[in-house]
């Protein structure tokens, strides 16, 4: 395939490589996208390789490098971008299902809370994508009778260690900030630490699996 | 040591922010006005990493335990030491017991104010910048308040001539009323012609929903002709996002460091101080210029702040 991928420009010093088809995420190109991730890296001028959601921004100094060098290696280094062999680390993250909005969400899916519950936590999941909050994790997996239309207005205030599904997608909130996702559970894992070198705990292409530490009415 | 004596909570410790950690969710965060942090920097002799006062609350007051250099940059505000009165864009020596003054500004948003040495606040992720959305850097992750007291850096040697010295302003400050340059983003061609006509014509109002993390700004409505759903992805402060609503945000310093909304454009990096000075019910407009005018702004900046740099040391005499 040659016109499997776009570039644009996203400003002064970065560029946004889009490889998505459509509007869904696909778990095999998002492999190849971390395997062009990591081989960017220590690219002379480069600052940060981001890794989204079938996407990859790069961040460089233009004054350092030419912004055409980094768009070939884009294309490039996607055409010729093979997987990695090696797994991720795994985690399991414990957590104590409950709250208002795991009745919701079972009522809107025609569930039982009990299905809600066994359906999240034994699917397997993998970090796509780390971003928008410090350390929080887009988690491709989710079993596909769970997703939920996001809220229409976001909620303030969604409390650090959260669990929670929104559209395909799985997360768990790394700090206390305003999310438009259902809440499914909490968890005391710790997602995120700016005290360690490698703030976010977990990493694009880790596995996840959530163990079922309680359930709350 | 200096001490806060009058404050806000907006008014925190920054510097240039936290560069390759947005793939770990840790936005840039840093001045709001980089070139006037930086010009304040160069004034007083320091690093370009050094961290300075980024003051958005006023009346600010500190007191200087110890005689200090001292820089005041960005928003044109009435500023006084010790009653004497400090222009813009200056720097001058501080005495031990010196109160540093600074009023409500009569044109910008911030105001820098820059010591020899630093705010020596303790170093996080490769930064002293305050992220105030999450709570962490800069002093104690929030913002100043009565009291507070911050240890400032070893000086280096010299000290400035009586009555100080001035930075010209930097490149375009002068130029009231001139667009915003953008580069085009990813959903650009998304949009109908009338779009991006209405863009770059409109007069576009600052909302009250102006902070750290980003610009509502107030205007028609931007209609997507291809309505497309967008999976999250990394994004950049300068973003020009449109929400469904039509109504642009530009994401700023404290930006989560992935979105989903449909992006129009990128303010260029040698135009974002300009945000960072806007107030609600200021009114702008965008400008699409090609990547080489980006550049050569970039460089513009780059050189002007190297002669400000090699201009202070001429006076700082030993």
């Amino acid at each position: 395939m040659v016109d499997d991928f776009t570039l644009s420009q996203a400003g002064t010093g970065a560029l946004l490589l889009d490889v998505a088809i459509g509007g869904a995420f696909d778990d095999a190109r998002q492999a190849r996208l971390l395997a062009l991730a990591a081989n960017l890296d220590g690219v002379e001028g480069v600052e940060d390789i981001v890794p989204g959601m079938n996407n990859l921004m790069v961040v460089f100094d233009p004054l350092l490098v030419d912004a055409g060098e980094i768009e070939r290696r884009l294309a490039q280094g996607w055409a010729g971008a093979v997987a990695a062999d090696e797994a991720g680390r795994e985690h399991e993250i414990a957590v104590v299902y409950g709250g208002a909005d795991l009745q919701e969400t079972a009522a809107h899916l025609g569930l039982a809370v009990a299905d809600v519950v066994e359906r999240h936590s034994t699917a397997v999941y993998k970090v796509a994508a780390i971003g928008a909050m410090p350390g929080f994790p887009y988690l491709s997996g989710l079993d596909s009778t769970l997703a939920m239309p996001r809220r229409a207005v976001p909620r303030q205030g969604v409390p650090k260690g959260a669990v929670i599904v929104g559209g395909g997608q799985a997360g768990i909130m790394p700090i206390t900030a305003p999310s438009g996702w259902h809440i499914l559970g909490h968890t005391d894992f710790v997602l995120f630490d700016p005290h360690r070198a490698a703030p976010a705990t977990l990493r694009p292409g880790d596995t996840v699996r959530f163990t079922v530490a309680g359930v709350k009415p | 040591m200096i001490e806060i004596l009058s404050s806000g909570a907006l008014n925190t410790v920054q510097d240039r922010g936290r560069r390759g950690l947005l793939s770990s969710g840790v936005s840039r965060s840093g001045a709001m006005d980089i070139v006037a942090l930086d010009a304040a920097n160069a004034l007083v002799g320091n690093k370009p990493d050094a961290a300075a006062i980024e003051v958005a609350a006023f009346p600010f007051r500190l007191r200087f335990d110890v005689a200090a250099t001292l820089a005041v940059t960005g928003a044109l505000a009435e500023t006084r030491l010790s009653g004497r009165r400090v222009p813009p864009w200056w720097a001058i020596e501080a005495k031990a017991g010196d109160e540093l003054t600074i009023d409500p500004p009569t044109l910008g948003a911030r105001v820098y104010v820059a010591i020899g040495g630093g705010a020596d606040v303790p170093l996080l992720l490769g930064a002293r910048a305050t992220e105030l959305k999450s709570g962490y850097g800069g002093h104690e992750g929030r913002g100043l308040k009565r009291g507070d007291r911050l240890s400032v850096g070893l000086r280096r040697p010299g000290k400035l001539p009586d009555g100080g010295i001035g930075a010209p302003l930097p490149p375009r400050r002068r130029e009231a009323g001139r667009p915003l340059r953008v580069l085009p983003a990813a959903e650009w061609p998304d949009f109908s012609e009338e779009a991006r006509r209405l863009f770059v014509e409109t007069s576009w109002r600052v909302t009250a929903e102006a902070d750290r993390q980003g610009c509502r700004l107030d205007g028609p409505e931007l209609v997507r002709e291809q309505r497309r759903e967008l999976l999250s992805h990394g994004i950049v402060p300068g973003t020009v996002q449109v929400p469904p609503a039509g109504r642009p945000i530009v994401q700023l310093a404290e930006a989560n460091t992935c979105g989903g909304y449909p992006k129009i454009a990128t303010v260029i990096d040698a135009d974002l101080w300009w945000l960072g000075q806007a107030m609600p019910g200021d009114d702008l407009r965008f400008v699409v210029v090609e990547r080489s005018e980006a550049l050569e702004a970039l460089r513009e900046v780059a050189e002007w702040l190297d002669r400000l740099r090699g201009a202070a040391a001429l006076y700082r005499v030993s």
